[in-house]
Parts: C-alpha cells; structure tokens; sequence
C-alpha cells in the first residue's frame, strides 16, 4: 500500500529525517512512535505531501507522490497536529467546503456529511463556529475533515494529544472502527496510546527507525531476556534453586524478599526456549509446593522505548 | 478549476462574514470621498478625474490590508497544512486566493459608482473616461492583488505582509513620479514600469493593448512569484 524508500528530509544542515525504508500494507494500523523531535510529524507531512523529501521516493498504491501528487492526495486523508482548522467558519460550512474541494456535490456531499455526522458525533455543533469549540470537538471535526473523501488510508499526527481521558477514548474508537478496513498511519508518543490502538510499532530516534513490528514481537524480541515470577508455598530456597534451576534454559534463580507468610518470592531469568513455562509447570507439579503465583514479565514497551531512544 | 472556484468561493466569503471587509470599505469609500468631493466644487467639472487620480495611491494600503491575511493568516495558524494536503495544487491555492482578493477590490468599486451617477445628475458626464477609468481600477485592483499575494506568501506576520506589500504598491504607483532627476532614459524605463502611467493612460479612455498587457504581466509577475515562494517553503 504505502511503500517509503531511503526517504531523507534536511533543514538547511540538520538532518530531520535520515534514510526511513518504511512499508506499510493494506489494513495495518502503524505507530510511528519517538520522543519529541524525532522526525515523526516530519515523515508524515512528507508522506501527505505536504514537504517535498530531500532525497527519497514514496509510492503510494503504485503512484508516486513526486509525479502524480493530485492523484496520491486523493487517496489520503491527514488530520496534522492539534488539528489547525479555520476558526472563523460554522462547522458545517467547513465540511461543506472540504466535500466540494474533494470533488463531492449534491446528493452525495449531502450523504457523506451525514454519515460523518455520525462516526465522528458532530450532531450536536454543526451550526456552531469552529473557533468556539473545544479541543476535543475540534479534533472530531478534524477527523471528519481527514475522512471526508472516504480515503484508504489515513495518516494522523499525534491525534489525542492534549485530550482529556474520555475524549482519549472516544478518538481511539473511531480510530479503530475506521481502522478495520482501511489503513491508518498515527504517531505519537503516548506508549499506551500506540499499545492499544496500533497493529504494528514503528521506533522513530533521531530520524532513524529504530525497531519495527507487532507490539508482541517488539515486547519479545528487545532484549531476549525474559522474567517469570513464581512464587511457592512449602518450599524453600535451596531445593527449588536446585530443581528449576536445572530445567534447561534457564540461566539464575534469585530469591526476592520473603515475607512472613512463608511465601518463597522466585525469579527465574530465562533466556532459552519458549515452552520453559509448560517444564516449570510440570517441574512444580512433581512435587509438594504450592504455586500460588506464576507470572512472565514481559518487558515493557517503556522500557524498550528508552533503551532505544535513550542518549548515548 | 472547480477547485480553484472553491477556494475563491471561500476566501471571498471569509472576507464578508469577519468586519474587515465592512471596515475596510468604509475607510476606502471616507478617503475617496473626501478627496474627490472636497475639491469637485472647486473644480467646478463633471468628471470623475481627480477620484481616478487618487486611485493608485488609496488602493497602495487599501488592497494590502485586504490581502495580507491570505497566506500570513493560514501560515501562522497552520491551517495551510489541512489545505495543501487536500487534493489541491499549489497553483489552484494561489489563483483562488488572488481571484479572492481581486474580486473584493472589484466590488469595493461599486459604490463609488454612485459618484458618477450622481454627476451626471448635475452636469454632463462624458462616460467614456468614467468607464476607462473603472476598467482600469479592476486592472490595477488586481495587480495589487498579485502583489499582495505574494507580500503575504513571505511571511506568518500579517503586519510585514501589510508593510511589504504597501511598499512594493507604492514604489509600482510613485516610480514615474519621483525619477525625474534621472537621465531620460532611466527615466522612460521607469515609467513604463510604473503602474501609476498605466493607469493613467487607460482612466483617459483609452484602452490600449499595452497597458492591458502590463497590468497582466504584473499579475502574472507576482502570482508566480508567490508560487515559488510557497514552493520553496515545502
């Protein structure tokens, strides 16, 4: 659907954007994620065409967005950052004007503004100036400006930034419903934001792709390392050490902190195969303890966010 | 074109649903007004040449205020974002908000039309100059126009787009005026670039190619000045 190859976007002598290969298919709901001043809004607003890219191509369906741009805006919808809409006109006369200038008219415009209406929840401040409106509201109309021409694929800008948490949620939902067809670009740099909206993470630093893939491969892959917790009844330290600490692929036993409960508090680091789980289980189950926790840590999106993006 | 219509449609109604354009006109209709009638007894003649005179240099900060907020306004708020990324060219943005503005010149004109109406009332009013003269006060309105435009296309700071377009409208109204201490060369060079002697020529009545012409190439001129300005700015 969109593929990006070697794009580079210099300011003057800085380098905002540096060699992206990037291709999304059809359907998949992208984060772009990276702290401030990575190169996200950057690689968005080429993508819309907005910029034009230093050096690069980007095709978009088989079009390119140097040759063809009327054509590959067509095919995209783009809501920016903190939607910048004109202040000074009724909601409906936006809508209006946008339907017209994606070549809708009559009957159909009509239709379009309707079912907008409704996806988006504008029923109720159609007549009211955009200038009145509060962030939130500005951001569904600004939704709708970006769904207007029924686009396959839309590109969102850090789209519930500065949103309280209800409106956070109700963005998200229109987000994913219009995500189950159609495909979706949004950056930001809320990690739960991306945790729960997104298909697939893509780690922007210092205009670098950083990491790239599914939330579970990138949870998985970063590091290699994995924690299990497992905490016994009627056990103690010396003989489950023994025990687990002889399964293979297991590399530590370490006990934590024991409470008076006669709890024993395990951590097993485990770097080997993946069903170590099942012989741990079945490790347990050979003898008299009694698991009362047992638990995979994963590693968090935080984390492998700032082991990623952290400065050297 | 129909996007080009649209983004005209819109930029002119922006105009009419804010109080700039009512204020704007107001002040244009006061400083003509007075000039022309506070001398029109005086004169004792029924024809409308000292309000064509005067023209250039009213609409030299008239039309600036007009069109500084063009592109300053959406550059500054970052709705131009939204705009150049709809399936538009920067050509139809351009030719839509310079149409916007023209056409707003255009019709701050009509109500000067009572002017002429309300001389030949009193006395015999040759027509011919009077429709010379508003043909070539569209002309020029749109050559500011196009200077504005591209005044704007410079700068998020509607008050330099202001500036710098006055300034650019000035020097194209004053050039013939102020250059006759040059040798006689310099000095016909300057007056053919000189809106001011165009439009001159035409508010006789006369409507000759050439001037048409010039009036176009200004447009021409600064609209695709303004292009590349916006250009270079992606």
């Amino acid at each position: 659907m969109i593929h990006v190859d070697k794009l580079t976007k210099f300011y003057g002598s800085f380098c905002a954007v540096d060699q992206i290969d990037l291709d999304v298919s059809r359907g998949e709901i992208t984060g772009l994620l990276g702290p401030n001043g990575a190169g996200k809004t950057t690689t968005l607003r080429m993508l819309t065409g907005y910029l034009v890219p230093t050096s690069g191509s980007i095709r978009i369906k088989d079009l390119s967005l140097g040759d063809e741009a009327l054509a590959v805006k067509r095919l995209i919808g783009y809501l920016p950052e903190s939607a910048p809409l004109y202040h000074n006109i009724l909601v409906y006369d936006y809508l209006d004007y946008i339907a017209r200038i994606r070549g809708l008219d009559g009957r159909q415009k009509i239709g379009r503004i309707h079912e907008l209406v409704d996806i988006c929840g504008l029923s109720g401040i159609m007549h009211k100036n955009i200038g009145e409106l509060s962030k939130g509201l500005k951001q569904r109309v600004g939704l709708a400006h970006a769904m207007m021409g029924d686009p396959e694929i839309l590109v969102l800008d850090e789209p519930t930034s500065g949103l309280d948490p209800n409106q956070i949620v109700e963005i998200r939902d229109i987000i994913r419903a219009f995500g189950r067809e159609k495909t979706i670009i949004l950056s930001t740099h809320i990690l739960s934001e991306a945790e729960a909206t997104c298909d697939r993470i893509v780690i922007i630093d210092k205009g670098r792709i950083v990491a790239d893939g599914s939330t579970e491969s990138l949870k998985q892959g970063a590091g290699g390392e994995r924690t299990i917790h497992l905490t016994l009844l009627n056990a103690d330290f010396d003989a489950a050490n023994r025990a687990l600490g002889a399964l293979d692929g297991v590399s530590r036993v370490e006990q934590m902190d024991t409470p008076d409960s006669g709890e024993l508090r395990l951590k097993i680091f485990a770097g080997g195969p993946d069903r170590l789980r099942e012989r741990i289980y079945a490790c347990v189950k050979q003898t008299d303890w009694v698991m009362v926790e047992f638990t995979q840590e994963a590693k968090s999106l935080e984390k492998i966010f700032r082991d990623l993006t952290r400065e050297v | 074109m129909t996007r080009t219509f649209q983004i005209f449609k819109k930029e002119l109604r922006d105009y009419f649903v804010s109080p700039i354009a009512y204020i704007v006109i107001c002040i244009f209709l006061l400083i003509t007004g007075w000039f022309f009638f506070s001398t029109f007894f005086i004169f004792n003649q029924a024809n409308l040449r000292t309000f064509f005179t005067l023209l250039p240099l009213t609409f030299s900060f008239v039309i600036p205020a007009i069109t500084m907020r063009l592109f300053a306004e959406e550059l500054h708020s970052g709705s131009y974002e939204m705009l150049l990324t709809l399936p538009v060219r920067l050509s139809d943005i351009v030719l839509g908000k310079f149409l916007a503005g023209a056409a707003f010149a255009a019709i701050m004109l009509v109500p000067t039309l009572v002017y002429a109406l309300s001389i030949s009332f009193i006395g015999d009013l040759d027509w011919g100059p009077v429709a010379g003269g508003y043909i070539g006060a569209v002309l020029l309105g749109a050559a500011y126009s196009a200077v504005g435009v591209f005044a704007s296309s410079l700068t998020k700071n509607q008050i330099v787009a202001f500036i710098t377009g006055m300034v650019i409208c000035f020097a194209l109204t004053l050039f013939d005026k102020v250059v006759f201490f040059f040798p006689p060369q310099v000095v016909d060079v300057f007056t053919h670039i000189a809106a001011g002697y165009h439009f001159e020529n035409i508010s006789k009545g006369i409507l000759d190619t050439r001037d048409v012409l010039y009036f176009a190439s200004v447009i021409f001129a600064f609209l695709y000045g303004a292009h590349l300005v916006m250009q270079e700015k992606r």
